[in-house]
């Protein structure tokens, strides 16, 4: 009742709102987002956004790519979970191609695919914690996320912007070292990041700060085009593994965790915490039960053949001779593939005209659709709400920008 | 009602008779139907609101640009999704390039307010009765609609790319650049 009356004097009030530029560059917002709020006071009456500051035309890009160098560029959009954009991708063009792998493959990507989301939530989820003011967890699961990038770095060589897999399954098969790395972080894991939820999820400063801030009711949220955590904060249960599994999901047992149904920053942090320790379950089942077999599906027009067969034999010369230079036969044809990334349902709407490069890839980047909902998510509310909404929500600026 | 391709475009035709320009099942599976840009709306706004298709999700909507199709140059599909059903449908309108209007449907989902929005900014696809139609990811002063076919990736005066030198012609007549 109390803020009802607050907004109809709004009007009047007009000419007294202050304007506040917060970013482009700020330090509380971590990307390039610039927002010019109206503020009455401490509290926000209105937002605009203003995005597109790291705009790379990736759609345009992607249009003069060979399929194999598209990969790169899904590596820039959600940078904090880019094995799961690689594979994304690597899926649609079989989806297109009609490639089936084998089952290692698919089994090698979840463990990836799940280790690069736990990187993603926790990083999301620390900096929760130091937008509240409690830097200490995040120095702490910092150490963790920079154990899964050593263990990317083991699988691809990079960290990162990862690259990791090809058209038609992984580069090479897990290394000795890789093994070791998982197994040690499957042991150890768990129990500091049970501390780190032990610094937060009860802590009574936080959950004052948390609760109620950046609300959006489960109706809202759809209507806004909402998905992944951040919808399932809300109440509502869509994850595109249950509703259709890629890559063997249906082969694991998890659960997905909803939020309380206010969807606000407090549901958000746990949706994301749950989900760490179900991304962990997952990664045990796969691990455990990896089966047998090759790591890549035998389909040499578009997977790169072994370095030493390049240099003695004329087969794999051609094959790899025409991959590199994109003259790989791909069917006309269009596909839509989506996987549950970091932020949400990451969609890869795929024109082919039987070219070379794709006639048209639009990419469904979860970040950009809902980062609509942040004007009205902090309507009326404090500027320091303003800012846990947004690191909440985990506005990835690769991912907003293209 | 059972769900597939064939009933949800059985009961399209039988509510909305003439709605549809053409309908086809898609290479992966999905079912896409073609509508009049006049139409689209109407369109949407059924397969959203009817009990039984339920269509209520807005997954993306995309512009498209094939020059070559004269009199159609330019279209938007826009992707459905129905959760309870798992079922999707794709949408495709399309118009000609000198006369890129086709109606907003940010009243039926706010979420076609930014996608509407970079399709303009990509194409230059007027939405009609869009709150706000301005440039959203390039920068506003740009005098070009940069996802056309017409604009090259890179300086078209350049030659050291060029695809003659690699002794083709590039795909249908389309450069690699």
């Amino acid at each position: 009742m109390q803020v009802q009356s607050y907004f109809s004097q709004l009007d009047s009030l007009e000419g007294e709102l202050a304007t506040l530029n917060l970013g482009p560059t700020h330090p509380a917002t971590h990307g390039i987002f610039q927002n010019v709020l109206k503020m009455d006071g401490e509290r926000i009456v209105s937002a605009e956004p203003t995005i597109g500051y790291i705009h790379r035309a990736f759609e345009k890009l992607a249009e003069h790519r060979p399929y194999g160098q598209i990969t790169p560029i899904t590596d820039r959009l959600n940078y904090c979970s880019s094995p799961i954009n690689n594979m994304g991708w690597h899926m649609t063009v079989e989806k297109l191609a009609k490639i089936e792998l084998p089952k290692r493959a698919e089994y090698m990507r979840v463990i990836i695919m799940e280790l690069a989301r736990i990187a993603d939530h926790l990083v999301c989820n620390s900096v929760i914690g130091v937008d509240t003011g409690a830097l200490t967890g995040f120095t702490y699961v910092f150490q963790e996320r920079e154990k899964i990038y050593e263990m990317f770095e083991e699988v691809c060589g990079t960290r990162l912007t990862t690259n990791i897999g090809r058209i038609g399954g992984m580069e090479r098969d897990f290394s000795p070292a890789f093994h070791h790395k998982l197994r040690t972080f499957l042991k150890t894991f768990p129990a500091i990041f049970e501390e780190f939820n032990n610094l937060l999820e009860r802590n009574r400063i936080f959950m004052d700060r948390c609760i109620g801030a950046g609300p959006i009711s489960a109706e809202r949220a759809m209507a806004y085009g909402f998905t992944g955590p951040n919808l399932r904060a809300t109440g509502v249960d869509y994850d595109v593994r249950v509703m259709n599994p890629y890559s063997s999901y249906q082969d694991f047992e998890f659960d997905i965790p909803v939020g309380s149904g206010q969807g606000d920053t407090y549901d958000r942090f746990m949706v994301r915490q749950e989900e760490i320790r179900q991304s962990l379950r997952i990664i045990n089942q796969a691990y455990n039960n990896l089966p047998e077999g090759p790591y890549h599906a035998d389909v040499p027009d578009f997977y790169l053949p072994e370095k030493p067969d390049v240099y003695t034999k004329m087969e794999a010369l051609i094959y790899h001779f025409k991959i590199v230079m994109g003259e790989t036969p791909v069917p006309a044809g269009e596909v839509y593939h989506s996987v549950e990334g970091g932020n949400g349902e990451l969609g890869f709407y795929l024109i082919s005209d039987g070219g070379r490069q794709p006639y048209r890839l639009h990419f469904r980047r979860p970040c950009f659709i809902y980062y609509q909902a942040y004007p009205e998510m902090i309507k009326g509310a404090m500027l320091s709400d303003a800012i846990l909404a947004m690191s909440s929500m985990n506005v990835i600026a690769g991912e907003l920008d293209a | 009602m059972h769900f597939n391709n064939e009933t949800v475009l059985a009961r399209i035709e039988q509510q909305k008779p003439g709605l549809l320009l053409g309908s086809e099942t898609g290479y992966d599976g999905v079912l896409n139907v073609e509508t009049s840009r006049e139409q689209a709306h109407e369109l949407l706004q059924f397969l959203r609101d009817d009990n039984e298709l339920n269509f209520h999700f807005l997954t993306t909507l995309c512009g498209m640009h094939y020059p070559d199709h004269s009199g159609k140059e330019l279209g938007v599909v826009y992707h459905l999704h129905n959760w309870p059903e798992n079922r999707r449908i794709r949408v495709k309108a399309w118009f000609s390039v000198e006369d890129p209007h086709i109606a907003t449907i940010t009243d039926l989902w706010p979420t076609a307010n930014w996608m509407e929005r970079q399709e303009y900014d990509f194409f230059g696809i007027i939405f009609n009765g869009h709150p706000k139609l301005t440039r959203i990811l390039n920068v506003e002063d740009l005098d070009v609609f940069p996802m056309r076919k017409e604009y090259r990736l890179e300086d078209g005066t350049r030659t050291d790319k060029d695809d003659r030198f690699f002794g083709r012609d590039g795909h249908e007549g389309r450069s690699f650049d």
